[in-house]
């Protein structure tokens, strides 16, 4: 079957791929993009890790899902309240650049 | 009412209405007036019942009537405040009765109640007068003394602690009342105190008499603390203790205990009756109204001071019989007295001011009574104390009448003269008749005229005792000054009263109000009669037909008993009559020609020098004036004040200010401002400095801190990786 | 190599190139529809790790409401970003650094693991496909009732906050 480090290197290198978005888009619709990315690796990292665990167990265990539905939960609150905070500055300012919102700059 | 209540009660009127008058009839002179005369009635009352209750008692002087309660707790014992009266407080209180009333009555008339407000007057100045238009056109009469009320309350006080001071039963609060008299004479003397003189004279009576006082009070401490009481009856009537401290030896001088508080305690009777050396306060005291001069002079304080000097007599005399050498106290008691009574005399010879000679005539008769007590003649001077308060209270109200009377010819003749000057004088006799013939009374009994006076009787009395005594120095002296006394007293007489009018004003000189004449006459009786009541039984013809009261009343006091008088001999009386007669005539032949205000004394030219020194009061005051009160003010003022005060606690002071300055300021710049200031600047300095260096990095662009974090991140994963989970 | 694998590495394969795409690709509506075949990938993914539960999951809420989301969000944001200039900052690469060295690291880190070759086989389901246990274990007061309700409280507080950021209420009430 599928060995593990299959799993592991896919959600690494999806991640690094959203991680790259999150640095280098200009657009902060396309850097929260970049962000739905790096949570949905986390949530095959979870997900390879519960069935690894059961595995061992010889059981299905249910905290490694419980966590991932947990993520999605805070995937879809993120997404919402990030989209709002975009729209918002968006109304104000008619960009949505992220590095134009600078008003804390030191 | 019981005896021991009215005792209670003598003193209270007066200082009732002290505290009345300050408190709400300070602005109402009449009301002022009806509450001290009042209170004054009232005590005189209740003091002629208590008197009349108890010299028909027997045994009175061993069991005396009285009463105290407990006081102030002191350990086991108890301070006891309490009444008292024996044979010496009840002739004490019958003088004190009234004198003191007279001298109210008459001050009505002296402060001029009732007439106008003056013009000009001011509180602390005596009443210039007042300008009225009457039927004669406009005209300057006397003004009422702006401080009237103020008078009538003081005196109230004064009263009240004479009174107390009699009624007492111990020593503790005679002192009481003694102390409270010493600053009733301080306010009064100074009443006038707008007048530096006046400002002077009660500052000098006060220091003066306290340090007298100051012995006093040394004497009743050490009597406290030997015998635990400071009662009469349980010291100087109780057989033991007065034996215990007879014989038990004190520290000073190889004295018996007895004897050396005997001793202390007539220093402060030198100071209060002011013998010599503390003499000095005295005159000077007649810078106040002269009911105060009577008030202080004759019925109270300098009476007090020979209260005490009586009532301290057994202290004295402790070891001492008749026939006896006497003791040293007694000894010093006698030369203090005699040499005071012939010192005085001399200077009044000299003296112009007509309250002056009485002041100094004043200083004498006390010597007299000092020196009597001293020889032992306990009755004599008691009865020359009751005597002299009498006739001395109606001499001092009389020239407070002729000056008076005097202030009346000077207001409506607009002179400038003194109206207290002698010399200014002359043939009042016809002005003023009232004044002149209770004023006569009143000499001829200081003089001792013969038989119908009574400073005859008690003076021969004293003469008699210290004869019978065998203390023939002292009665040498005494007898001279007995020949003065007269003369001095003939020559006021005839400078005043005879002859004719050397002064306008005296010409115009009117007699004064009924409140003031009233007074005099009521004195001029006692200053004749009181004499009766103590004729010796030897007297010749006279002596048996009246009963020695006194004697007997007050003779019982002294229990070593009186010197036999069995063997009366003429020489005394012989004496007495010479001077006293002789005198008078020596006055007269010598003053009667006296026709100028501003004539030279007669005596001047036969005394010579002497007389400049009489005249000068031999300097005392200028001797003191030289060894006491300069070294006292440069002590104050030099040294204490200049070197002391400002020199050196000004100088430590500042020194220690300067000094903690110094250090301020060293710490300041050397240490505070450096190391705290300087590390609170360097740390806000520091801290701007690094947010400045820092600000580049807080771009505000969100990526970069991502950029950074992650870089951060992943380099401290790696070490952490490497050198914890490998190593 | 069995099915499965190849199943695996064609998906795979598909969801990564997609979600490069969807981080460099200029047009930003082209971006938000790559995420979707990408999410759609990973659902595929999660599919064969036993957790069809899950597929289903990610296809309602990524695909169905988040992708929803994002191109609405693209849509109304778009007339200021379209297709001008760069999309990219001036510091991309540096992120491209970076993002390699931490690829890198992460397989690195995972090569020492010794279970990494484990191959992950069927386990064996106790109620059909697990979804009964699961939904037990979220409403069982022993188990994982709070985590779930603070999970929708959460969201809760998501929702009302942006219908306040977003809703322009200062304007509509007055």
């Amino acid at each position: 079957m599928i060995p593990i480090s299959w799993y592991l290197i896919f959600s690494a290198a999806l991640f690094c791929i959203g991680l790259y978005g999150v640095l280098s888009r200009k657009n902060s619709v396309a850097i929260l993009m970049g962000v739905e990315l790096m949570l949905n690796s986390a949530s095959i990292n979870l997900l390879a890790f519960w069935h690894y665990y059961s595995q061992i167990r010889q059981a299905p265990q249910m905290d490694s899902q419980v966590f991932v539905i947990v993520v999605f939960a805070v995937a879809a609150a993120e997404t919402a309240v990030g989209l709002a905070l975009i729209i918002s500055a968006y109304r104000k300012r008619q960009s949505v650049v992220a590095n134009d919102l600078s008003e804390l700059k030191g | 009412m019981s005896t021991e209540i009215l005792l209670w009660i003598i003193p209270l009127p007066p200082l009732l209405a002290f505290a009345l008058i300050v408190l709400l009839a300070n602005r109402r002179n009449g009301l002022s007036t009806g509450l001290a005369v009042g209170g004054a009635a009232l005590s005189w009352l209740v003091s002629l019942v208590v008197f009349f209750r108890v010299i028909g008692v027997e045994g009175l002087s061993t069991n005396p009537i009285g009463q105290a309660v407990k006081w102030i707790p002191t350990g086991d014992t108890w301070l006891k405040i309490g009444v008292q009266m024996d044979p010496l407080s009840a002739v004490t209180l019958f003088f004190v009765a009234w004198t003191i009333l007279m001298i109210f009555v008459y001050s009505i008339g002296y402060h001029n109640f009732g007439q106008p407000k003056g013009d000009h007057d001011v509180p602390g100045l005596p009443p210039h007068g007042a300008i009225v238009k009457g039927a004669h056109g406009k005209q300057t009469v006397m003004s009422i003394e702006p401080m009237y009320a103020r008078f009538f309350a003081l005196i109230s006080l004064f009263a009240f602690a004479m009174y107390l001071l009699v009624v007492s039963d111990n020593l503790l609060t005679l002192f009481v009342g003694w102390e409270i008299m010493g600053l009733c004479s301080y306010l009064l003397i100074g009443f006038w105190y707008a007048k530096e003189s006046a400002r002077n004279a009660a500052v000098k009576a006060f220091l003066t008499t306290r340090v007298g006082d100051m012995f006093l009070m040394l004497g009743l401490a050490a009597l406290y603390s030997i015998t635990g009481t400071l009662s009469y009856q349980e010291i100087f009537g109780n057989e033991t203790v007065m034996h215990m401290l007879a014989t038990s030896a004190s520290p000073v001088f190889g004295l018996s205990w007895a004897g050396f508080i005997g001793l202390l305690i007539f220093l402060g009777v030198v100071g209060k009756s002011a013998q010599f050396p503390l003499h000095v306060w005295l005159p000077d005291a007649m810078e106040g109204p002269t009911p105060v001069s009577a008030m202080i002079h004759a019925a109270t304080m300098v009476s007090a001071g020979v209260y005490l000097a009586i009532r301290s007599f057994p202290l004295v005399a402790a070891g001492w019989q008749p026939g006896l050498p006497l003791t040293l106290p007694m000894n010093v008691m006698a030369a203090v007295g005699a040499f005071t009574a012939l010192f005085a005399a001399t200077i009044a010879l000299a003296q112009n001011d007509i309250k002056r000679v009485l002041a100094y005539s004043t200083i004498s008769q006390l010597g007299y009574m000092i020196a009597a007590l001293g020889t032992g003649a306990y009755v004599a001077a008691v009865f020359h104390l009751v005597t002299h308060a009498f006739f001395k209270a109606l001499l001092f109200l009389g020239s407070g009448s002729v000056i008076h009377g005097m202030e009346h010819g000077v207001l409506h003749t607009g002179e400038h003269i003194d109206p207290q000057n002698m010399y200014n004088m002359g043939g009042l006799r016809k002005k003023m008749p009232r004044t002149f013939w209770t004023f006569l009374i009143g000499g001829f009994a200081l003089s001792g005229f013969p038989l119908v006076t009574a400073g005859f009787w008690s003076k021969d009395e004293i003469l008699s005792g210290v004869f019978t005594g065998g203390h023939l120095l002292v009665f040498g002296v005494l007898a001279l000054s007995a020949l003065l006394t007269a003369f001095y007293t003939m020559r006021q007489i005839t400078l005043t009263f005879l002859g004719k009018a050397r002064t306008t004003a005296a010409e115009h000189a009117h007699e004064t109000p009924l409140t003031m004449t009233g007074p005099l006459m009521v004195l001029a009786v006692f200053a004749t009669a009181a004499g009766w009541v103590g004729i010796p039984k030897t007297f010749p013809l006279l002596g048996g037909l009246l009963p020695n009261w006194f004697e007997e009343f007050v003779g019982s006091m002294v229990h070593t008993g009186e010197p036999a008088v069995a063997s009366h001999s003429l020489i005394p009386l012989a004496t007495s009559l010479v001077v006293a007669l002789g005198g008078l005539l020596l006055g007269w032949q010598v003053y009667r020609r006296v026709d100028k205000a501003d004539a030279a004394d007669p005596m001047a030219e036969p005394l010579g020098p002497a007389f400049v020194v009489f005249k000068n009061k031999y300097g005392i005051d200028k001797l003191y004036q030289f060894i006491l009160i300069r070294p006292a003010r440069w002590l104050a003022e030099t040294f204490t004040y200049k070197w002391i005060d400002k020199g050196l606690l000004d100088g430590i002071l500042h020194g220690i200010a300067r000094l903690g300055l110094l250090l301020g300021s060293l710490l300041r710049r050397g240490f505070d401002q450096p190391v705290i200031s300087g590390a609170g600047d360097g740390i806000g300095r520091g801290t701007r400095e690094l947010g400045a260096n820092m600000r580049g990095i807080q771009s505000g662009r969100v990526q970069q801190y991502m950029i950074v974090a992650i870089t951060v991140l992943v380099l401290v994963g790696l070490a952490f990786y490497y050198l914890v989970f490998k190593a | 190599m069995t099915s499965l694998q190849i199943i695996f590495l064609v998906v795979a394969a598909l969801t990564l190139v997609s979600a490069c795409l969807v981080v460099m690709t200029r047009r930003i509506m082209h971006a938000a529809l790559w995420l979707v075949l990408s999410l759609m990938g990973v659902a595929m993914v999660y599919a064969t790790l036993q957790s069809g539960f899950f597929a289903v999951v990610q296809v309602l809420v990524y695909i169905g409401a988040i992708s929803t989301l994002i191109i609405f969000a693209v849509m109304m944001t778009r007339n200021v970003m379209e297709d001008v200039g760069p999309q990219s900052n001036r510091g991309w690469g540096l992120a491209l650094v970076g993002s390699a060295v931490l690829f890198g690291g992460i397989c690195g880190v995972l090569l020492t693991w010794n279970g990494m070759q484990t191959a992950l086989i069927e386990i064996p389901a106790v109620n059909g496909e697990n979804i009964q246990m699961l939904g037990l274990s979220l409403v069982d007061p022993m188990g994982f009732l709070i985590p779930f309700e603070v999970a929708s409280v959460l969201l809760l507080a998501a929702m009302v906050a942006a219908i306040f950021l977003t809703g322009d209420i200062k304007r509509s009430r007055s």
